[in-house]
């Protein structure tokens, strides 16, 4: 456990010196939250102030808690591994006296951890200032909301290294990033809530772990849910927490195993 | 040492084939860096001025081969960085070629050709020959020009062999001569090589050598060099520059500079039976005898005695099982050299 | 001052003799022929890589597809967004796209300067005697771009027919005029956030806000942001200029305030503009390089 806590905290450090390229991230998270608001006010304000259950507020608190998450859930993807992988570095890591997804999630979390405060946190304050906020009203829903908050974090951890994990098998997997990232932002409720989805799509973004990324956090979060309402959700998030780790540990090993047979 | 050439620039030309301008004149050249270092025990950082070079004065011929020596952060990527107009310098002037580097860089650009030995030029994803087609249409070159030249490359440095490998599949001996040959493509008046041998095998160090002593008694270039290897400078050069902590603590002739510097080489003979100190010519002398009379090492210079004169010494006394030679490093010349200038 | 004005000595033709001057392989190479030989070097170098590229291209067109999905929910949901209703926000959509997408091709990497100047790549490049900006352009040419352009091309000309386009002399030339303008403006707004690197080498995603966040407003009916942002990116960074204004032309809607609809042919001047800006800024950046030193 101390090793994990000594790389946790060393990523979190690592991350607060990089100042300029934090204030950068603040910046432009900031402005694409005011064109994400805007669009969204816009469809707002042409319903009649109202549609399919957000208002102006929630509207607004959705999409700065949005830009808050995308830091530390790095919605983007990451190359670490798959270079790793590419580069035969991987089993340098597999030969280290702890697991390997869980030095990787050591320092994801501490990562994690750092991107929220120093660039999650301040668009959010921004945004509250500018368009305001709808808080919740039952404290409640802060304790689940960091729960959820928590898996949502584990969940990208764990499919972003899935898809690094596929280097193993793919020459090159960019491409895969691309599509990967493409899909996330669509279906995890990133760029507009799923309830606003046609029902066809709304099936398939609820059978994927996607909404359980960005849009179950924001929910709880923002208390457009109560936390009765939570609850159910937060299941959801621990179920596929348990799925996708299961497929990461598999696929770590059989990867492992090709990489033996090929010897390198 | 070189007397400035520059008295009566127009007047009276002698030759019209002796050029009176210098092709490299650094007079009092500065240049300091900002940076910021990490306060001890605290998070903030400070302004700090470095001076990397620190008035730097030469004056080189056309024509002449100059080798610019000196430790790590000495100063000399600082000065070649000015040179090629990358650089601004923060006090002193200079002129390549009769030209401002900064303000004249494109031009000046064509009239020299630089290898950065850690930097490649190349393009990575492409056969070797595509990099010469780019570089002959960035210079400007007829095709008749970059033909010719370019054959006359590919066989003074050997490229034929992989001419349309890519790049990247090159080995470092392959892709050094190929830098060098994207450096001389255009024919260049200058030409300043920075560290161009490092991590080449002897044969490839040797192979460029001769390909560059060749090129430059073709063309009567300029050659400016900075190295760690002493055999470039001794194989390529006639000048020899060493600078130290940003100035110039020795410039003069390579002979002087071996005399200068006294015996600096190391000659390393295991013996089929022990000998006592061996009688040995000129100013040679055993440094030390190891493994019980086996090991002889044997100190002597470079300038005055050859490596098979002092073997055949040797062989006339003794039976030598191995030999090993020790090269002298740049490093331990140049620490000499501070050491008397008292800069050390 | 003889010897520079001396052609190369020792250059294998002698130039004393121009007698056949007519022979191309005696010609030096043309500023269009050296244009063309950068960047047809880059195409093959990408070419060799054929499985990666067919995945990027496809990647690009999955990410062009989410984006305008997200429009397409909003217009499930409510009839107009910005006072447009669904085809007419795919022209918006699909010309932005479009231009967004060549701009973002020859010139989308510059912003990742900041990489070339902490590898020192940056030196090797100002050794050469041709401008910087042209050699970056030619060295990061990212043909994988392609997606979008492809997707875009198809979404324009297709919801111009669906949404009634009235087709004149002047207005189709405004449709075609429309997307290189829009390129061209990209182009200088990917060259004013690579320059910028100059000074904040570690700012990158400084640049995202003007290229990326421009493509996401240029992509959007102009009238969805409060007077302020609109005024920003009508005057500041002309981003609704690509393809919201000109759309209002050649639909003949009438422009919210700010934008009037006649906008829509201030696409060009205002490329011109700004790239006169991203010149000066990328100029004493250059400046700023070789003064302060990698």
């Amino acid at each position: 456990m101390p090793t994990y806590w000594s790389i946790a905290s060393a990523s979190f450090r690592q991350y607060s010196t990089y100042r300029m390229a934090t204030a950068a991230g603040v910046f432009t998270n900031t402005i694409f939250g005011f064109i994400r608001a805007s669009i969204l006010f816009a469809a707002i304000t042409t319903a009649g102030g109202e549609l399919s259950g957000y208002t102006i507020a929630q509207a607004a608190t959705y999409v700065w808690l949005g830009q808050a998450l995308l830091a530390p859930i790095e919605a983007f993807g990451t190359r670490e591994v798959s270079q790793r992988v590419h580069q035969g570095e991987v089993a340098v890591d597999l030969l280290r006296p702890a697991s390997f997804l869980g030095l990787y999630y050591a320092q994801k979390l501490g990562r994690s951890a750092f991107l929220l405060l120093g660039r999650g946190i301040p668009p959010l304050v921004i945004g509250a200032l500018v368009t305001g906020l709808a808080l919740p009203e039952d404290p409640l829903s802060y304790l689940l909301g960091a729960f959820s908050l928590l898996a949502a974090i584990t969940l990208a951890f764990l499919a972003d290294m899935m898809v690094n994990l596929a280097a193993f098998w793919l020459i090159e997997t960019r491409g895969l990033t691309v599509v990967y990232t493409a899909v996330m932002n669509l279906l995890s409720g990133f760029l507009i809530p799923i309830l606003w989805f046609p029902d066809w799509l709304l099936g398939i973004a609820r059978a994927t772990p996607f909404p359980s990324m960005i849009q179950t956090p924001i929910d709880t979060l923002s208390g457009r849910i109560t936390p009765l309402e939570a609850l159910p959700l937060l299941g959801v998030q621990a179920g596929w927490v348990l799925v996708l780790a299961v497929a990461a540990h598999l696929m770590l090993r059989l990867g492992v195993r090709s990489m033996e047979v090929q010897g390198g | 040492m070189n007397t400035p050439q520059q008295i009566t620039p127009d007047q009276h030309a002698p030759e019209p084939s002796e050029p009176l301008e210098p092709a490299l004149e650094l007079s009092g050249l500065r240049r300091d860096y900002v940076v910021r270092a990490p306060v001890p025990g605290s998070r903030r950082r400070r302004r700090q001025v470095v001076r990397a070079v620190d008035d730097i004065s030469l004056s080189i011929r056309p024509g002449e081969a100059v080798g610019f020596v000196g430790a790590n952060g000495a100063g000399k990527s600082t000065t070649i960085k000015m040179m090629t107009g990358i650089l601004t310098p923060t006090g002193g002037s200079l002129r390549v070629l009769g030209r401002e580097p900064v303000a004249e860089r494109k031009q000046l650009a064509r009239e020299i050709g630089v290898v950065f030995g850690q930097r490649s030029q190349l393009w990575w994803d492409l056969p070797l020959r595509d990099s010469y087609t780019i570089l002959g249409a960035m210079h400007r070159l007829t095709d008749r020009q970059r033909d010719a030249r370019l054959e006359r490359l590919v066989d003074g440095l050997d490229l034929g062999a992989f001419l349309g490998r890519p790049v990247r599949q090159l080995s470092l001996g392959q892709r050094m001569r190929g830098e060098v040959a994207a450096a001389l493509l255009h024919s260049p008046q200058l030409v300043v090589l920075d560290e161009p041998t490092i991590g080449l095998d002897m044969v490839s160090k040797e192979g460029l050598r001769r390909f560059l002593r060749e090129d430059r008694a073709e063309r009567g270039t300029t050659l400016f060099l900075t190295t760690h290897d002493m055999n470039d400078v001794e194989r390529l050069c006639d000048r020899i520059v060493v600078v130290n902590s940003g100035t110039v603590a020795y410039d003069g002739p390579l002979d002087s500079f071996r005399a200068h510097l006294g015996a600096p080489r190391e000659l390393v003979v295991d013996l089929a039976e022990p000998a006592a100190a061996l009688s040995l010519p000129g100013s040679a002398e055993t440094a030390a005898v190891e493994a019980d009379g086996i090991r002889h090492r044997i100190r002597f210079s470079g300038a005055e005695l050859t490596v098979p004169a002092l073997l055949s010494a040797i062989g006339a006394q003794v039976e030598v099982r191995d030999l090993s030679l020790t090269e002298p490093a740049i490093e331990d010349l140049v620490r000499e050299i501070y050491g008397r200038s008292g800069l050390a | 001052m003889a010897e520079n004005s001396r052609p190369r000595s020792s250059a294998p033709s002698d130039p004393s003799t121009p007698s056949r001057r007519s022979d191309p392989s005696d010609r030096p190479v043309s500023t269009a022929r050296m244009v063309w030989t950068l960047y047809a070097s880059r195409i093959r170098s990408q070419a060799s890589f054929r499985t990666s590229f067919v995945s990027d291209s496809l990647g690009q067109v999955l990410i062009v597809g989410t984006e305008f999905l997200e429009l397409w929910v909003i217009l499930s949901q409510v009839s107009t967004l910005g006072g447009m209703t669904l085809p007419q926000v795919a022209v918006v959509y699909g010309l932005g796209a479009l231009a967004f997408g060549i701009g973002d091709m020859l010139f989308g990497e510059i912003d990742g300067l900041s990489s070339y100047i902490k590898s020192g790549r940056l030196e090797t490049l100002l050794i050469r005697p041709v401008p910087l900006l042209l050699q970056i352009s030619s060295l990061d040419l990212s043909l994988r771009r392609i997606g979008r352009i492809v997707v875009g091309l198809a979404m324009y000309v297709t919801a111009l027919g669906i949404a009634g386009f009235q087709p004149t002399p002047m207005l189709l030339m405004l449709a075609v005029l429309a997307p290189l303008a829009g390129a061209v403006l990209f182009g200088a707004l990917f060259t004013m956030a690579g320059a910028l690197q100059f000074w904040l080498v570690d700012g990158r995603e400084f640049a995202n806000a003007f290229t990326y966040g421009g493509n996401y407003v240029a992509t959007t009916p102009g009238a969805v942001f409060a007077l302020p942002m609109r005024a920003f990116f009508t005057f500041v960074i002309p981003a609704t200029l690509i393809a919201y204004a000109p759309t209002l032309v050649l639909l003949d809607l009438p422009g919210p305030a700010l934008i009037p609809s006649w906008a829509g042919w201030l696409g060009l001047p205002a490329a011109v503009l700004v790239w006169i800006v991203a010149g000066l800024l990328w100029r004493s950046g250059v400046r700023r390089y070789t003064g302060a030193g990698g």
